[in-house]
């Protein structure tokens, strides 16, 4: 029996030493024995975390530590692929959402993403975010118009935009285009926003702004971002998980993992000792 | 002479032998083209487009089998592109990692290089025979089985060009896969797409042999398609062949037609290919 196949039996206590002290927090989404597999490749191994609703978990660790993989199983983008598993649980408000049964859109309209490339799709601005609004809602003109208007406003876009919404959403600057698809994620109203190193391909500038804006946007989703970035960890996360060869190694509030870790290897990466 | 300058005359050598491979290729061209240009310029004239096919020694034009030629591979192209493209978009969007499309895509690639007389007696074999006559559909219809192919493999090969990034994305969003298909991948590779029709159209338009046992040829001016049709290359065929000379002269006007018809489906399919989504 595999663990996915347990699901609905009672969920496992989460594991002492990766369970942070964490009351009165509601757990938005609860991982448990999480172990993904690329064909034989084992990345990730026996991962038990939590995304806390209304907050922001960053993920951090040297490369091919398995953050992106994670984020990959939270809303099953790897389904796409084949000889990609995930074995364990992810409950979404106590929902398995590795169950054979999930629907994979409704998932992810709830469970929203932003990746590392900024990908607009090949139509205009306005249409950008009209098109994943109209997958599941239909709306008159007027409120369609808002809608667009409000996500671009908190993607902090419709300034530079509001007059040139019909050109194509290519022509933007790499920035504009990243929060572009931000607010494309935002419009459809999902609850958890899943960011896969959102700024990595942005300058100190644009970077600040998304950070400003992920702290704006964590007053109504629950966020998980991975990053190479430590300070941008600290700056924009409330809890962090480091994570290293697979494993999840430590995870507890941001100011305690940057400050007092418990453990030596979280220690060493964040004191830039390796990684 | 040390490393360096030795990799330098090697370059030379290398250089000079490319130069002179590419001056030949195009050299070759350059003359077909010039003696193309030389036979037919002068006998190009208004009644070569309103005039049909003459009977020998006497003048004509090439009314009808250019009104063949477009019809045939008009509906040729109708028939083949759809297939070609729904093929294409199985095996790069739905069956990308099935071995149904491994296999697909091995058949098509043998079609692809498949002899098109070897077409024109496959359409001979279950049309013109059971029909009991030549006929325009009949040459249609062997003239798609050239585009299919080419279709399917530029379809397959222009959306497997769309980013992954753009795929994952549009699920993200928790687009179904048919409307990332249409909205996404459809739009991202449109002028690839578009190309790769184009050039099936340049390919057939010149086919001779497939014609020759399907769609025929016929002296007058007929638009149907149950019936012998003609065609420029199978008059093109016919023509060069006689021992008259106004036919000859036809011949070579053909032959410019079509090349100026290819060249334009080129150039249009190049800068198509070229251009951005803006």
């Amino acid at each position: 029996m595999t663990l996915a196949e347990s699901a609905t039996s009672t969920p496992p206590p989460l594991v002492a030493h990766a369970a942070p002290v964490s009351e009165g927090l509601a757990e938005k989404v609860s991982v448990r024995g999480l172990n993904f597999y690329y064909g034989d490749n084992r990345a990730l191994k026996d991962v038990t975390v939590a995304l806390y609703a209304g907050l922001v978990t960053a993920f951090i660790g040297p490369s091919g530590c398995g953050k992106s993989t994670f984020l990959r199983v939270l809303n099953r983008i790897y389904d796409l692929y084949p000889n990609q598993r995930a074995e364990g649980q992810v409950l979404l408000d106590n929902q398995d959402v590795l169950s054979s049964g999930q629907d994979l859109n409704l998932l992810r309209a709830r469970v929203g993403m932003v990746f590392q490339k900024p990908t607009p799709f090949p139509m205009s601005i306005y249409e950008n975010i009209a098109f994943g609004i109209r997958l599941y809602e239909s709306l008159s003109k007027a409120d369609m118009d808002a809608r667009v208007e409000s996500a671009l406003r908190r993607a902090a876009l419709w300034d530079e935009v509001k007059d040139k919404l019909g050109a194509n959403g290519l022509s933007l600057s790499g920035g504009q285009q990243q929060r572009l698809c931000i607010a494309r994620t935002v419009a459809i109203k999902p609850e958890v926003i899943l960011l896969d190193e959102p700024c990595s391909a942005l300058d100190p500038i644009a970077t600040a702004k998304i950070e400003e804006l992920i702290d704006e946007l964590k007053s109504d989703y629950t966020i998980a971002i991975v990053t190479h970035n430590m300070q941008q960890a600290a700056r924009v996360s409330d809890y962090t998980a480091f994570m290293f060869l697979g494993e999840l190694v430590e995870f507890g509030p941001t100011t305690k993992i940057f400050t007092s870790p418990s453990e030596r290897r979280t220690q060493d990466y964040i004191t830039g000792r390796f990684g | 002479m040390g490393p360096y300058t030795r990799r330098r005359s090697k370059n030379a050598v290398v250089l000079g032998l490319s130069v002179a491979a590419t001056g030949v290729g195009l050299g070759w061209l350059a003359l077909i083209l010039l003696s193309l240009l030389r036979e037919s310029f002068f006998g190009l004239s208004l009644s070569v487009f309103t005039e049909m096919t003459p009977p020998p020694g006497a003048d004509g034009g090439l009314l009808n089998p250019i009104v063949g030629s477009l019809i045939i591979t008009a509906l040729a192209v109708a028939i083949g592109t759809p297939l070609g493209l729904f093929a294409g978009t199985y095996m790069a969007e739905y069956g990308r990692y099935s071995y149904v499309t491994k296999v697909v895509r091995f058949i098509n690639d043998i079609l692809l290089s498949a002899p098109s007389i070897v077409v024109g007696l496959f359409v001979y074999e279950v049309l013109v025979r059971p029909m009991g006559h030549f006929s325009g559909f009949a040459g249609s219809v062997a003239l798609a089985v050239i585009v299919v192919p080419v279709v399917v493999r530029t379809t397959e090969d222009m959306l497997l060009l769309v980013p992954r990034e753009l795929r994952e994305a549009a699920s993200a969003i928790g687009m179904p896969l048919a409307r990332m298909i249409s909205h996404v991948s459809y739009r991202a590779a449109r002028a690839g797409l578009i190309t790769g029709v184009l050039l099936a159209i340049a390919r057939v338009s010149g086919e001779t042999a497939p014609l020759l046992f399907t769609a025929l040829n016929n002296q007058f001016f007929s638009i149907n398609l149950d019936q012998p049709m003609a065609s420029l290359p199978a008059v093109i065929f016919q023509f060069a062949l006689s021992p008259y000379q106004q036919w000859q002269r036809l011949a070579w006007i053909g032959a410019l037609i079509i090349t100026v018809a290819v060249l334009a489906l080129s150039i249009a399919a190049r800068v198509l290919a070229r251009r951005k989504l803006t």
